[in-house]
């Protein structure tokens, strides 16, 4: 058990998607649900390169990897300025205040 | 237990400290600094397990683009000179038992399954085959890719820039 095998990957992964998770939850402001979902993603991308290098698959996992961290930078960018635009509209960011869509 | 066990430790500890000051920081601003950390983190394990463009790419856009545009958004967002930099919390207690137990879940599912193994001789650099795939095999996920992050920055810049009338 103390030689690092697939399970410690998957490990380190469950766990930091379990705090990103967490992050989600139970945070009010909007950006710290972001960063939470950030976490969320690279628990993904943990998985998906150890299964690649662990199942003898080449580097189709590397490759999702990759689309994986595309798709998180164009997400950040969109929901960073639905951010800006809500606290220009209410005046703050805490998600669980702001239930209607227009004042 | 060789150098390589040793160098994971040090990566998964880093990235699991610094991952729970993110999620546990009453600060903001100390929140996004940890996140930095759990990203390189990150990196490291992308490297130990063979894949070191992933490595690097994680660094360039996760450190040197979605960082920055995390940190303007708590720039812009709080006001830094009045009171608000802290953020509250809700549900703390039924959240936490219930992804505690999520996580322990999780965490001997990984343990207790008998996973099948064959690991690979990864290449000692990735670069060339990836590139080779990502314009043969994966063209077409490559070029739709493209136009999305075209259209989601071109999005995100008119939504931001909207006035009100």
């Amino acid at each position: 058990m103390i030689n690092v095998g697939l399970n410690h990957f998957l490990i380190v992964s469950g766990i930091l998607f379990s705090l990103g998770l967490y992050a989600v939850v139970t945070r009010k402001n909007a950006v710290m649900v972001l960063m939470g979902i950030e976490l969320i993603l690279n628990a993904a991308n943990i998985n998906f390169i150890a299964f690649s290098k662990f199942g003898n698959l080449g580097l189709t996992g590397q490759v999702t990897a990759l689309f994986v961290i595309v798709l998180a930078a164009a997400e950040a960018a969109i929901a960073l300025a639905i951010v800006l635009n809500i606290y220009k509209t209410f005046n703050n960011v805490n998600v669980d205040e702001i239930d209607h869509l227009k004042d | 237990m060789n150098l390589y066990d040793l160098i994971f430790y040090l990566f998964a500890a880093v990235t699991l400290l610094s991952a729970a000051v993110v999620v546990s920081s009453k600060n903001i601003i100390y929140s996004a600094f940890s996140l930095v950390l759990t990203f390189f983190g990150v990196a490291g394990l992308y490297i130990l397990l063979g894949a070191d463009f992933i490595g690097v790419v994680q660094i360039l856009v996760y450190v040197g683009g979605i960082m920055i545009l995390l940190l303007f958004g708590v720039m812009l967002t709080n006001k830094i000179t009045s009171v608000d930099i802290r953020t509250g919390t809700v549900n703390v207690l039924p959240s936490a038992i219930a992804i505690g137990v999520f996580m322990g879940l999780v965490t001997s599912i990984m343990i207790w399954t008998k996973w099948v193994s064959l690991p690979t001789e990864t290449p000692l650099t990735t670069t060339n085959e990836l590139g080779k795939l990502l314009i043969t095999e994966y063209v077409l996920i490559f070029e739709l890719l493209a136009i999305l992050l075209l259209v989601a920055l071109i999005g995100a810049a008119s939504i931001a820039r909207r006035d009100k009338e």
